[in-house]
């Protein structure tokens, strides 16, 4: 790209210039959702400030805050160190001041030297001051794999954040609920990790590496308004309807499960969770229950995942309606590697073979 | 909801506060004029004793250590005095470097691997600084080091199995292209996280000490991660212990888009750091082959004589991308390459040499086709092994391996599964 094109993003899309479908509706990857959320709580609230490595002039490595520094200004929009600790250390005094400060982590898989003042001081911040003080931020990082990035590029640590009291997490799975999900993080009053697929950002990946990838143009959820709109944290999507079984997904994997789904003929009802804390526990018990039968797939490791979370509360739920033993499909226990990378991943094979166990039983 | 704000309006007649948001000199189209930057002049530099108190280096850690002048010959108490053999293997190792670095670039737009990093412009900083070591000090790298592997000997079609992620890869195709890893050349696993080595290399160096070893560490990181806590406590560790180690920072001026103001360049240089944790700095000319050369000895000779770490800082220039993944025409002028006023480092050790009457023209263009038919030869021997995602990898069950020294019985049954779904998706065998 060019310093021109990079220069014509939050500004262009604003007017909604840019993101016209064919069929006239303002359709958006998840790249320009993130950026118009951005840019319209940038505008409607002077106490938002983005910032990041690479966040300022270049517009991030993602292009996600593209011309945001130079429609919202310098002191709104800014480039920092490389220093996670850093970046979310002062997200935290800024929070303290009254800020709403929107950090980005390059990659999640560079969050952890951050993690200290994640868990030890924004989580803990309300607690410890009796609500005198708040942590009112939004961590961006994009996570996941399937870019051949390797260990430092790929992972998911979602769990690591649902475990921490006083976080909340968010996992979009698509451009309408990325933007809508974004602004309500950053309004939201309490420390908000905001994990973004990344193999995603610019089409809905559904597991079959080998066949070309679709855009977003010709996914429903693309269709992007214009304008501020929330969607709330906690509430689940439901992707399809079906009672043959229950699949509880986010993020990368929703599409892939969907695809499985569709492929197999199964009549499944699809859950997109978006956030893991808060969780919507009341979708997954209605659905569960109406079904009987559930899976639930993430990218992330196994052990002590978040699938493991999802699971016990499924078995202490709906364990009188169950007909099979609730199923994981996850990620290996290994780091994420780089030649084997779709062996790894969580696929069209492992997802099928779960669901025939599932409803041999 | 901002905290008080009244008072703060009111401001008690106090002065409005003001961010200060840095900015580089020269963005996409802007003409490029470096002339405020202090060039020394070479040879102009004192060089203290090796054993001396680390505050008499002080001065050095603001000023530039040069050798070679514009005259192409050495200058002043920093000379090396390498003889000519000596600096023809340099030149060769840097001829190495850019002739391996060029075809991994295409190699990565040929869609071989995934990813590639080129060093060009920084050849020195790794080449010469390793040519100072012995060749069994331990060096803790960052990812722009190729320079060192190349310098001691590490054949390059090992280096082109890793970047191809192979079936001889022998890292086993888990690591990201170029994150080299060799034992036997005193090299530690590369890292993609920053700056996490520089502590790492303190340790090396402690536990050195610990054992009456003789041996020193060395690290490597940008301008851009010693912002990065690890850096620091690594200067806290290395000051508190004496350790044995020097800590070079590559001061290239960009981290991907992020000039060296970002990480502090606007206040002091790099090498300063090292005057308030008390251990010696020297800021040197990056692109000096001989000052580089000199500066490492100094800190080398200074760590193997109990004198403790020194902190250099090479002033150098990235005249590439970060890497294959970044277009650096987005955020910075394409001038700032060609007006760098301290040249490039291959071009200044050939002009040296062929002004000692050791070298010339036809010789460096020889130099350079042997070296490009070299780093062809390998490549073509390494895709024997197999290129990225074309079939020839290491097998599945290897994926399982070293996470823990023995497999436990979820990773089995793991590795079960990942050969099951792969015979269950190529039941004729996997596609090439």
């Amino acid at each position: 790209m060019n310093a021109q094109t990079q220069k014509a993003g939050a500004a262009e899309k604003a007017a909604g210039k840019k993101g016209m479908g064919a069929d006239g509706e303002r359709r958006l990857n998840m790249i320009d959702a993130i950026n118009d959320a951005l840019d319209i709580m940038l505008e409607r609230d002077s106490n938002v400030v983005v910032m990041g490595e690479d966040v300022g002039y270049f517009g991030g490595v993602f292009r996600c805050t593209a011309g945001l520094q130079e429609k919202h200004g310098k002191t709104r929009v800014f480039d920092t160190p490389i220093s996670e600790c850093g970046i979310i250390g002062v997200a935290v005094g800024m929070g303290a001041y009254g800020l709403r400060p929107v950090p980005e982590i390059q990659f999640a898989d560079y969050i952890y030297p951050g993690l200290d003042q994640l868990i030890s001081e924004a989580a803990r911040l309300r607690y410890r001051s009796a609500a005198e003080y708040i942590a009112p931020m939004t961590v961006r990082s994009p996570f996941g794999g399937g870019i051949f990035g390797g260990q430092t590029h790929s992972q998911s640590p979602e769990a690591i954040f649902s475990h921490v009291s006083g976080l909340k997490t968010v996992i979009p799975s698509n451009p309408y609920d990325a933007k809508g999900l974004l602004i309500a993080s950053i309004e939201d009053n309490d420390p908000v990790i905001f994990f973004e697929p990344k193999r995603i950002y610019n089409g809905p990946f559904n597991g079959y590496y080998d066949k070309p990838v679709e855009p977003w143009k010709k996914h429903a959820q693309s269709i992007v308004p214009e304008g501020y709109y929330r969607v709330e944290l906690g509430k689940a999507r439901k992707v399809t309807e079906g009672d043959e079984l229950t699949v509880l997904a986010y993020g990368t994997m929703v599409h892939v499960a969907e695809a499985v789904c569709a492929a197999k003929g199964v009549n499944a009802e699809i859950l997109d969770l978006r956030t893991i804390v808060p969780l919507d526990i009341e979708a997954i018990e209605a659905s569960v229950k109406k079904t009987g039968r559930c899976l639930i797939v993430h990218e992330a490791t196994r052990t002590s995942g978040f699938g493991a979370e999802l699971s016990a509360l499924v078995t202490e739920r709906c364990f009188y309606h169950l007909e099979a033993a609730v199923e994981r499909v996850t990620g290996f226990d290994t780091p994420y590697p780089h030649s084997l990378e779709w062996a790894y991943f969580p696929g069209p094979v492992r997802i099928g073979e779960a669901i025939d166990k599932i409803l041999s039983e | 909801m901002a905290d008080r704000p009244d008072q703060a309006q009111q401001g008690q007649n106090r002065p409005t506060l003001q961010l200060h948001v840095p900015e580089p000199s020269y963005r996409p189209g802007d003409t490029v004029d470096f002339g405020h930057l202090t060039i020394t002049e070479a040879g102009a530099q004192p060089r203290p004793d090796e054993g001396c108190d680390a505050a008499e280096t002080n001065p050095l850690t603001t000023d530039l250590i040069r050798v070679l002048g514009d005259d192409h010959l050495p200058h002043g108490p920093w000379d090396p005095k390498l003889d000519a053999g000596t600096l023809r293997e340099m030149l060769h190792h840097m001829a190495v470097v850019r002739a391996f670095d060029e075809r991994m670039f295409r190699g990565q737009r040929q869609g071989k691997t995934s990813f590639y990093m080129k060093c060009t412009g920084e050849e020195a900083t790794s080449i010469s600084a390793a040519m100072a070591l012995a060749s069994d000090d331990m060096v803790f790298p960052s990812y722009r080091q190729q320079g060192i592997l190349i310098a001691r000997g590490y054949p390059l079609t090992e280096m082109i199995n890793q970047i191809y992620s192979n079936s001889a890869d022998k890292l086993k195709g888990r690591q990201l292209p170029i994150m080299y890893s060799s034992r036997d050349k005193s090299f530690f696993s590369i890292s993609g996280n920053l700056a996490t080595q520089t502590p790492q290399a303190v340790g090396w160096a402690m536990a050195s000490a610990i054992k009456g070893d003789s041996r020193i560490a060395a690290t490597w990181v940008g301008e851009g991660s010693t912002a990065e806590g690890d850096f620091h406590a690594a200067c806290t560790f290395a000051a508190v212990y004496n350790a044995p180690v020097i800590l070079n920072v590559v001061n290239n001026q960009w981290a991907i888009s992020s000039f060296s103001g970002f990480a502090g360049a606007e206040r002091t240089s790099f090498a300063a750091r090292a005057v308030g944790y008390g251990i010696a700095g020297l800021r040197v000319d990056g692109n000096d082959p001989l000052a580089v050369y000199a500066a490492e000895r100094w800190a080398a000779n200074r760590a193997r004589a109990n004198g403790g770490p020194t902190l250099i800082e090479h002033f150098t220039y990235r005249a590439e991308g970060h890497s294959t993944s970044d277009d650096p025409s987005g955020y910075r002028s394409a001038q700032e390459r060609e007006e760098w006023p301290l040249g490039d480092p291959v071009m200044r050790l050939k002009n040296h040499l062929i002004a000692l009457g050791e070298w010339d023209e036809e010789r460096q263009t020889a130099l350079d086709e042997n070296c490009a038919t070299e780093v062809k030869k390998a490549t073509k021997e390494a895709e024997k092994n197999g290129i990225l995602g074309h079939g020839l990898h290491h097998p599945f069950r290897t994926m399982f391996e070293d996470v823990f020294e023995e497999l436990p019985w979820h990773l089995k049954e793991q590795s079960t599964q990942a050969i099951h779904e792969r015979e269950t998706k190529f039941p004729e065998g996997l596609p090439e």
